[in-house]
Formats: structure tokens, C-alpha cells, sequence
């Protein structure tokens, strides 16, 4: 049997992209959430949670809404890249963003407000600037727990269906992912295929959730 | 000059009363010590000052500048004060080694001299050959050696102490008085400390504030204060005099002279302004001040009969308990030769008695 690895390398990409753009911002989200006091904070919170308890359905519907071609930013992104969005490997990514954010975000607010505060006091009453302790002392000292939260949330978003699905589509060699690879081996009958990439996926997520509780103080995923 | 002028209320929680610190502090001094309980809110004004905490109202001034300023709503973030502040935990940074602390807070400089000044103070402060280890290599006292080195580099104004001694063992705690004063030598940095050490304040404080619920209930020389304080909240805080309770008797401004009655006995002692005849007051008297020796006759001159409950050593003898809640320290060679006594007398000082 001839298989063909396409699906598996186009998801560890995307999950890869994800995962990076998840931790850019996801920490500067998780920053504000975490030692920044302002007017709808609780909100924002539930913003950022809310694509952990919507149907990938409902999700899926407001990405194609916002992101589709004649959609503004749709239009705009057309306009700088030459292409559209929607149905693109790249939208895969934009749709496994949104489980690893949810997770980064939770994850690495509960790790950076468990740093001692007393940290950050000593380096403010030595002159370090905001950036400079953040980079510098409370994300070097929480490091553990966002690399661990970072391996949840590439886990989480190499699974992705429902929004890939949705908003990606499942064009073999272009836009099908491992996870949409295989509905489309059973739907298809073709069992064999689907065994193996069912426990290659599988093993992937074992190895990367030992690596996380590895990483990871007790406290966090225990 | 450091001057606070501090006023913070925290309302009644569901287990905690409410607490208002009301407290001013104005010092020229190079080591100034807050004493106090806890909770009477030392750390709060020192966090007030370093900015960690904003007051409801007041001032805070260093120098000729203001950190806070209530009525015109200034409130200086705490990287523009420059406050050096040693927390009691140390909050060495434990990612990095004792070197990379010190640069942490010298980043201002020019390369060459950060490095020029970090050697300096690695030297002044004996930590030059731990300067590759993390701060978990480290002992108490090199950890708080550090932490002091580290509050200095960043060129501070005024070096805020919360606690510094505390958990350290006796040597630990005489070493940190050395470096304390070595600071005090080696640099024009005023220091301001909290402590709920006597020993400490005697050992490197010029001033001492008293702090008792949020106030400051007295300032002065540590010798001035254990001298004269100024109140019996004060003596109790001190918690090193005997404190009875006794009656005037006579009052002669002419003579300088006065009598007071303690249980059964009259105690000669000299004029007390502002005391009337009749007045109930509290004697206050340290117990190395009393002379206790085995009963022998009748009690003479401004002396008591007491009865031996107990005696503790001490490191400079033995300290006697007696009935009337009363403590005398005698050498421990007296003590040992009488130590079958149960009837002493005591003897009370005529110049030294202290009335509150």
C-alpha cells in the first residue's frame, strides 16, 4: 500500500505556524490578562475561551463570514497577497489557531501570575522597564510552563477537523490535513489507510502530552 | 532627608478589622529602623515609599524630590523612584547566575563600566569567587549580601530593608550588621529598615520609629527611646521593663523628691511634673537596673521584699522572677550561692525611676 504522507506533513506545518503565532500573541494576551487592569478584561477572557466550548461548526461559520472573499478583510487580504484566503493550506492555519490559542493563553496566564511577585517588584525598584522584566525575568522564570502549554496547544491544533473542514476544505495535496485525511479514508472505505494514519496521529499526540508533563510544574496539567 | 507623610485605610474584610495607617516619617539619618509588631504596618510604609503601594493620601519625599504626592496626584511608578528595596525573601532572580544579577541592575551603563563596577561590588561585598553560581547555591547570608549589592548598583536614593534579619542565626545576624555598616561607611545611601529586632535597632539604628497600629507612637535614638518611653504602649512594645503599677504619695517640687507606694512598700524617687497625689502610675524600670540580694533583716531604703518564683540564665547571668510580676537580673555567681533563697530583696534605683 503506497501512502501518500501529504496530510502529515501539511498538518505538522500548520500546527507548527500555529503554534508560533499562538505563542507571539498568546503571551502578549496572556500578559495583559495577567497584570494589566483595564475596562473589560473579564470579557476579553471569555473571548479568548469561547473557541473551546463553540461547535467547530458555529466557529467555522463566522471564519468563512469574516475571512471570505467579499468580506472586508477577506478583500484586503486578496489585495496584499495575490490570493484568497479561505480554502488554502494557510486557512488551516488561521482554523487550528483557534484551539491553540484558547489553550496558550489559559495556560501561560495561570503560568506567568504564578511567578512571585516579589520578582518583578525587585527588578521595577532597579530601574528595568515593563518589557525588560517581562522578557527578561517573569517569562524566563515561567519558561517551563509556556514550552509545556506550547506543546499542548500544537497537539491540539495537529487534531483540528470541524474549522479546517469548514473554512480550508479537503482538497487532497493542497488543503487536506491528517485529521480530515482520515474521515476521508473511511468515508471511502479504505480502512487500511485509516488505521495507520489513526495511529500515527495517536502515537504524535502521545509523545508530544509526555513531553508537556515533562516540562510542566505538577500544578499545571497534574 | 526622607519625609512620608502616609495615610492608607483598608476597609473591615470579612476576617480582618480595618486598619489605617496614619504615620509620618522625616529622617536626616544614615540608618533609620521602623520597630514595631507585626501588622503595625512597617512593611506598608515601606512599600508606600518604594512605590509598590499607593497611599490615600500624603507625601513622600527624597531629597528634594517627590515620589508621591496625594493632593496633586503624583504617584512616581517604582523604576523612576530609585528606592532600592532587599525584600525579605531576597527575590534574587533564580535564573541567573549572582554576576548576571548584578548586571540586571547596572544595564544602564556603558558595557566596560558595568562590568568595571559589577567587579567592584563583588569584591566590596565578598562574593567575587560565587559570582558563576544561581542564587540556590548560595547561603542566607551570601543571598542577602547580594541582595544588597544588587539594590546599590542601580545607584539608589534611599536603600529600603524589609526584614533583614529575619531567619538568620546569631552569626548570620552580626554579619549582617558589619555589611550594614560597612554600606553606611562605603556609601551616602540613607538606609531605611524594618525590624522587630531591639538589638538591631541598638546595633546599626541612628533613629528608631516605634510603629503601634498604624501610627508612629514614638521616634528617636535607640538610646533616647530606651531611656525614656514615651508612653506604656511604647514600654510594652519594647517588652525589656518591668511595669507595676503603683500610687503617689507625696509630691515635693522644693526637695526634688517624691514617694510612690508599691503594694506594701514606699519607693523614694525624684519630683514628677504633671502627677498629682492620689494618681494611680505605671512604674517602668528594666530589670538590670533592680539589685536583688537575699533577704536579710528588714527591707532599707527605697527596697522590697520579694519571693524567688524562678530564674532563667541569660547570656550576661541570671534573670530572677519574682511574686509582683517582677524580673532582676543578677550575676550568675550570686545566684548560684543563694539559690536556696526563697526571700530577696529588691532594690529600686532613687535617681532612675521611670513613671509613665
Amino acid at each position: 500500500m503506497a501512502i501518500d504522507w501529504f496530510p502529515l506533513w501539511l498538518s505538522l506545518r500548520v500546527a507548527a505556524l500555529s503554534t508560533a503565532f499562538a505563542i507571539v500573541f498568546g503571551l502578549w494576551v496572556a500578559y495583559l490578562l495577567a497584570f494589566r487592569a483595564f475596562r473589560g478584561k473579564e470579557v476579553v477572557d471569555a473571548m479568548v475561551a469561547l473557541p473551546l466550548v463553540l461547535p467547530p461548526t458555529v466557529l467555522g461559520y463566522y471564519l468563512l463570514v469574516v475571512l471570505g472573499r467579499t468580506s472586508p478583510f477577506g478583500k484586503f487580504y486578496e489585495w496584499i497577497t495575490g490570493s484568497p484566503l479561505v480554502f488554502t493550506w494557510q486557512a488551516a492555519v488561521v482554523a487550528a489557531l483557534f484551539h491553540s490559542f484558547p489553550l496558550l493563553v489559559k495556560s501561560t496566564r495561570a503560568a506567568l501570575e504564578s511567578v512571585d511577585t516579589s520578582y518583578a517588584r525587585a527588578a521595577r525598584s532597579l530601574g528595568a522597564s515593563e518589557w525588560r522584566i517581562f522578557t527578561r525575568v517573569t517569562v524566563p522564570l515561567a519558561r517551563r510552563s509556556i514550552l509545556a502549554a506550547a506543546a499542548i496547544a500544537f497537539a491540539r491544533s495537529l487534531g483540528d477537523f470541524g474549522v479546517t473542514i469548514m473554512i480550508a476544505g479537503n482538497i487532497p495535496g493542497r488543503t487536506q490535513t491528517l485529521a480530515v485525511a482520515i474521515y476521508d479514508a473511511v468515508e471511502s472505505g479504505n480502512g487500511a489507510l485509516a488505521r495507520v494514519m489513526v495511529l500515527v496521529i495517536s502515537a504524535i499526540a502521545l509523545l508530544i502530552l509526555w513531553v508537556a508533563n515533562r516540562l510542566a510544574p505538577r500544578h499545571l496539567f497534574g | 532627608m526622607i519625609h512620608a507623610r502616609l495615610k492608607k485605610r483598608f476597609p473591615a474584610g470579612p476576617d480582618s478589622a480595618e486598619f489605617l495607617l496614619d504615620a509620618e516619617i522625616r529622617t536626616q539619618d544614615a540608618v533609620s529602623v521602623l520597630f514595631g509588631p507585626s501588622g503595625a504596618g512597617k512593611t506598608l510604609t515601606l512599600n508606600s515609599i518604594a512605590g509598590f503601594v499607593r497611599p490615600d493620601e500624603g507625601r513622600v519625599m527624597v531629597d528634594d524630590d517627590i515620589l508621591f504626592d496625594g493632593a496633586t496626584n503624583v504617584h512616581l511608578p517604582p523604576r523612576a523612584r530609585r528606592c532600592g528595596y532587599v525584600f525579605q525573601n531576597y527575590a534574587l532572580f533564580p535564573h541567573m547566575t549572582l554576576r548576571q544579577n548584578l548586571e540586571f541592575a547596572s544595564q544602564f551603563r556603558p558595557t566596560l563600566e558595568r562590568r568595571r563596577k559589577v567587579n567592584e561590588m563583588l569584591d566590596l561585598f565578598r562574593l567575587a569567587d560565587l559570582a558563576g553560581r544561581k542564587p540556590h547555591e548560595l547561603s542566607g547570608g551570601q543571598k542577602q549580601r547580594c541582595s544588597i549589592a544588587r539594590a546599590l548598583l542601580a545607584e539608589p536614593r534611599v536603600l529600603l530593608l524589609d526584614e533583614p534579619a529575619q531567619g538568620l542565626d546569631a552569626i548570620l545576624r552580626a554579619e549582617l550588621h558589619d555589611v550594614l555598616r560597612n554600606v553606611r561607611s562605603s556609601f551616602s545611601t540613607p538606609i531605611l529598615m524594618v525590624t522587630h529586632d531591639l538589638e538591631e535597632c541598638f546595633a546599626v539604628g541612628d533613629r528608631m520609629f516605634i510603629f503601634h497600629e498604624g501610627k508612629v507612637v514614638q521616634q528617636g535614638t535607640p538610646p533616647e527611646i530606651f531611656d525614656k518611653p514615651a508612653s506604656l504602649t511604647v514600654a510594652r512594645l519594647l517588652g525589656i521593663y518591668n511595669l507595676l503599677q503603683a500610687d503617689v504619695l507625696t509630691l515635693d517640687p522644693g526637695r526634688n523628691t517624691c514617694s510612690l507606694r508599691l503594694g506594701d512598700c514606699e519607693l523614694a524617687g525624684p519630683y514628677l511634673p504633671g502627677k498629682f497625689k492620689g494618681d494611680r502610675v505605671w512604674l517602668c524600670v528594666r530589670p538590670e537596673e533592680l539589685r536583688a540580694s537575699p533577704r536579710d533583716g528588714k527591707p532599707g531604703f527605697n527596697q522590697v521584699p520579694a519571693q524567688l518564683r524562678g530564674a532563667t540564665p541569660r547570656p550576661g547571668g541570671m534573670r530572677l522572677e519574682f511574686d509582683r510580676e517582677l524580673l532582676a537580673d543578677v550575676p550568675r555567681s550570686e545566684y548560684e550561692q543563694n539559690r536556696h533563697n526563697k526571700e530577696w530583696i529588691v532594690e529600686f534605683p532613687s535617681t532612675g525611676l521611670r513613671v509613665l
